[in-house]
């Protein structure tokens, strides 16, 4: 392995806690992964461990590393559209939005109101399938298998629903430059009401389920505590953020598309002993992360009701040019992905192609908060802190 | 509430006046420019002064501007300030108080800034990869090595003069039109 | 079964021992978590409710390429990942197979072009049982991959060959 830190060179790593007349003790470097069950992808710590105790983690990204910025660099905008879906693969509508966007910004192109409102079903759709996935795996990491088949569950009927509006269920191509890539089909609004009303009991269900019990609590609970000028500091955005108690969301806060038509909460991390909250939960640990995502479900649950009574008839895509010309010029544009601020800094060129395109991907920033965090820590705990931080290691690497 | 770009730009120009090389307040990214030597102060300055407050660090980007010598690397600027509690708004949510792009323009040949991990700790990743994938040199920081590629890769691939790789460790790798780094798009 | 392959000639008991043993293995193939990029999700759909793994014997996931039969390497290979792979498939006890899901591990996959760090289909590196193509495929298309690895197993038999089995 070529790219071990630190390297081994047979010399005894210092003991930190051999005090004279104590038992001999021994630092182990441990790695976890690039393949384990619990690094939700190719990701892998190095942890240094005293004992049970994690003394200090390292993580080592670049395994999933697929150029993404470099084809951004010799394709056109519409061919790079499926390049975005396969960043952030659970919540693809996202990346393609956030692409389609910072083009449409860069070239002017005006996008009807029916494609603004398609824009926001689906986004908020992969939201909530994007959080299931997380509900999901957070309780496989933590032991528990049956809300993973739950999640899974509802989780394909959005995919349903997205199949039979572009044909993929995972990686869509469908919030293309201008809009849309085909108008939603006939039935879908009613068969979305149909699921909301399905739904949206299933939440607390799965509060009851999993949220509230004493074990998972036990787990998660107090573990993994980020204060709000820590996550700001490491550039934490999204659910870690918000469960600091911080109330940002782009939607609200710097809002694009037509989110300020909408009218939904932010949840945030609030002390334990508030409402139903369990007395152990202290602001910004991961129960707090976790309890913000199921939350945000019931918010996109909102949002996407008003979408239902206000989308207008009209045009699915703007009229773009077959060979669409990007001005010379730059624009950042970030959305609220489900894992945080996504933001495309496309960089045009007088030509088809950008010179640039730069993914700043949420889970990098998120993930970057690991080695502060994971510092005298329980070897369990470092699962319970990776999967409520929820990376993907797609956005991670590029 | 919240600032401009080309307020921002007076307040640093005010306390900076060598350091502002160029305003750029009316484009679809509004920024700043500023003189390489002078970033890691600006940087305290941007940060710390109660005026701006710039405590969220976005994005580094790093744009070769082939064929000119240079290149670019912008940093993403956010203020995000707590709501003023008055008392009944306690859903209130943190406002955005300025939004800026500071660019400081770098010569390919010796590109090195100051970082600004000290500031930020989440440059620290940021400027990791732009030392990666572009090949900028950021002095200072406390741990500069490759973070995507493979710790044994040749060569900075964002740049615009990049070959691909043949083969890595006996696989295989490019195949022959890859080799071409600059595409056309016009095969579909 | 190694002790007992090549040793004898075809005849009635090899063949229903075969059968025996080869219904015995096609029905219990145990994958290996590992999951690397999106091919990983459809990979975790095809494991869960609507379209169970289990019923096919197939369900239980391990974590430890020693307790693996199969390897299902969904999601694109990158050249870090490329030695990771290899030291798990060898670490991998016989009789392993390989099934490479997805277009990035038949053979590149989008990132054919212009990706400089991914390898052009994971059979540069592991010898590969079953191709199932899609992007992602679906987790039907998985079931069909995996049905034909069982195919394969059952086509296999202890008995002596003219050819190095």
């Amino acid at each position: 392995m070529t790219d071990i830190n630190p390297p081994i060179t047979g010399e005894a790593i210092p003991q930190p806690s051999a005090a004279p007349g104590t038992l001999h003790t021994e630092e182990l470097l441990v790695n976890m992964g690039p393949q384990h069950p619990s690094t939700h992808g190719v990701l892998r710590l190095l942890l240094r461990t005293d004992g049970e105790l994690v003394v200090e983690a390292t993580p080592h990204i670049g395994y999933l590393h697929r150029c993404a910025e470099k084809i951004g660099e010799n394709v056109t905008p519409v061919q790079f559209v499926p390049m975005t879906d396969r960043l952030d693969y659970l919540a693809a509508m996202n990346n393609n939005h956030g692409y389609s966007l910072a083009v449409e910004k860069l070239c002017g192109i005006e996008v009807p109101e029916r494609a603004r409102y398609i824009r926001v079903i689906m986004c908020e759709l992969n939201r909530i399938a994007s959080h299931l996935v997380s509900f999901g795996s957070y309780g496989l990491d933590m032991g528990a298998f049956t809300p993973f088949l739950y999640a899974f569950r509802e989780r394909e009927y959005i995919l349903d629903l997205f199949e039979a509006t572009c044909g993929a269920r995972l990686t869509y191509n469908y919030l293309t430059i201008g809009g849309a890539a085909a108008d939603l089909p006939e039935g879908f609004l009613q068969r979305l009401a149909g699921f909301l009303d399905y739904f949206e009991p299933k939440i607390d269900e799965y509060n009851r389920l999993l949220s509230y019990n004493y074990i998972f609590v036990k787990r998660t609970a107090g573990v993994g505590v980020i204060s709000a000028a820590d996550a700001i500091a490491y550039g934490l955005t999204g659910p870690c953020l918000r469960g600091s108690g911080v109330r940002w969301d782009l939607r609200r806060c710097v809002p694009y598309e037509i989110y300020d038509r909408f009218e939904f909460d932010i949840p945030i991390g609030v002390p334990g002993g508030t409402d139903d909250i369990p007395p152990e939960v202290v602001v910004g640990d991961s129960w707090s992360r976790y309890f913000v995502r199921m939350l945000e479900m019931k918010q996109s649950v909102r949002i996407l009701r008003q979408c239902l009574r206000q989308i207008p008839d009209g045009e699915y895509r703007a009229k773009v040019p077959r060979v669409l010309k990007l001005p010379a010029g730059e624009v950042y544009l970030e959305v609220e992905g489900a894992r945080g601020q996504l933001g495309f800094l496309v960089v045009g060129d007088n030509g088809p192609i950008p010179r640039r395109v730069k993914v700043r991907g949420p889970s990098f920033c998120n993930l970057s908060i690991i080695p502060h965090v994971c510092r005298q820590v329980l070897l369990a705990d470092v699962a319970a802190i990776l999967g409520s931080i929820d990376v993907v290691m797609g956005e991670v690497d590029r | 509430m919240s600032l401009t770009v080309q307020e921002i730009a007076g307040l640093l120009q005010t306390r900076f006046p060598d350091a502002v090389l160029e305003v750029d307040a009316d484009s679809r990214h509004p920024g700043i420019r500023v003189a390489p030597e002078s970033w890691h102060d600006v940087a305290l300055f941007l940060r710390d002064d109660p005026r701006l407050a710039m405590n969220l660090l976005r994005c580094i980007s790093a744009v070769d501007l082939h064929p000119e010598p240079y290149i670019e690397v912008i940093y993403d600027l956010l203020s995000m300030r707590p709501p003023v509690s008055t008392g009944g708004g306690a859903a209130d949510p943190w406002s955005c108080a300025g939004l800026v792009a500071i660019r400081v323009r770098l010569p390919r040949e010796r590109a090195h800034v100051r970082s600004v991990a000290d500031i930020w700790p989440t440059a620290n990743w940021h400027e990791r990869e732009a030392f990666d994938l572009m090949g900028v040199t950021f002095d200072g920081h406390p741990d500069l090595r490759r973070i995507l590629c493979p710790d044994d890769w040749v060569g900075h691939p964002l740049r615009k003069d990049y070959v691909f790789p043949t083969e890595y460790h006996g696989i295989p790798a490019a195949t022959g039109s890859a080799a071409d780094s600059a595409g056309t798009g016009e095969e579909h | 079964m190694g002790w007992l392959r090549n040793r004898f000639e075809e005849n009635f008991a090899i063949t229903t021992i075969d059968w025996a043993l080869n219904w015995a293995r096609s029905n219990s193939v145990w994958p290996l978590t590992f999951g690397l990029a999106c091919c990983a999700i459809e990979m975790m759909a095809a494991g869960a409710s609507r379209f169970d793994l289990d019923r096919f014997g197939a369900g239980a996931f391990r974590a430890t390429p020693r307790q693996a039969d199969l390897m299902i390497v969904a999601g694109t290979v990158t050249f870090k990942m490329a030695a990771r792979i290899r030291r798990l498939w060898e670490q991998m006890p016989e009789p392993k197979y390989v099934l490479a899901m997805g277009a990035c591990t038949v053979g590149g996959g989008p990132y054919f072009k212009y990706g400089y760090h991914v390898v052009k289909g994971v059979d540069l590196i592991v010898p590969v049982d079953v191709y199932v193509p899609g992007c992602p495929p679906r987790p039907e298309a998985l079931l069909e991959g995996l049905m034909r690895l069982q195919e394969k197993i059952r086509a296999e038999t202890i008995a002596k060959r003219a050819e190095p089995a």
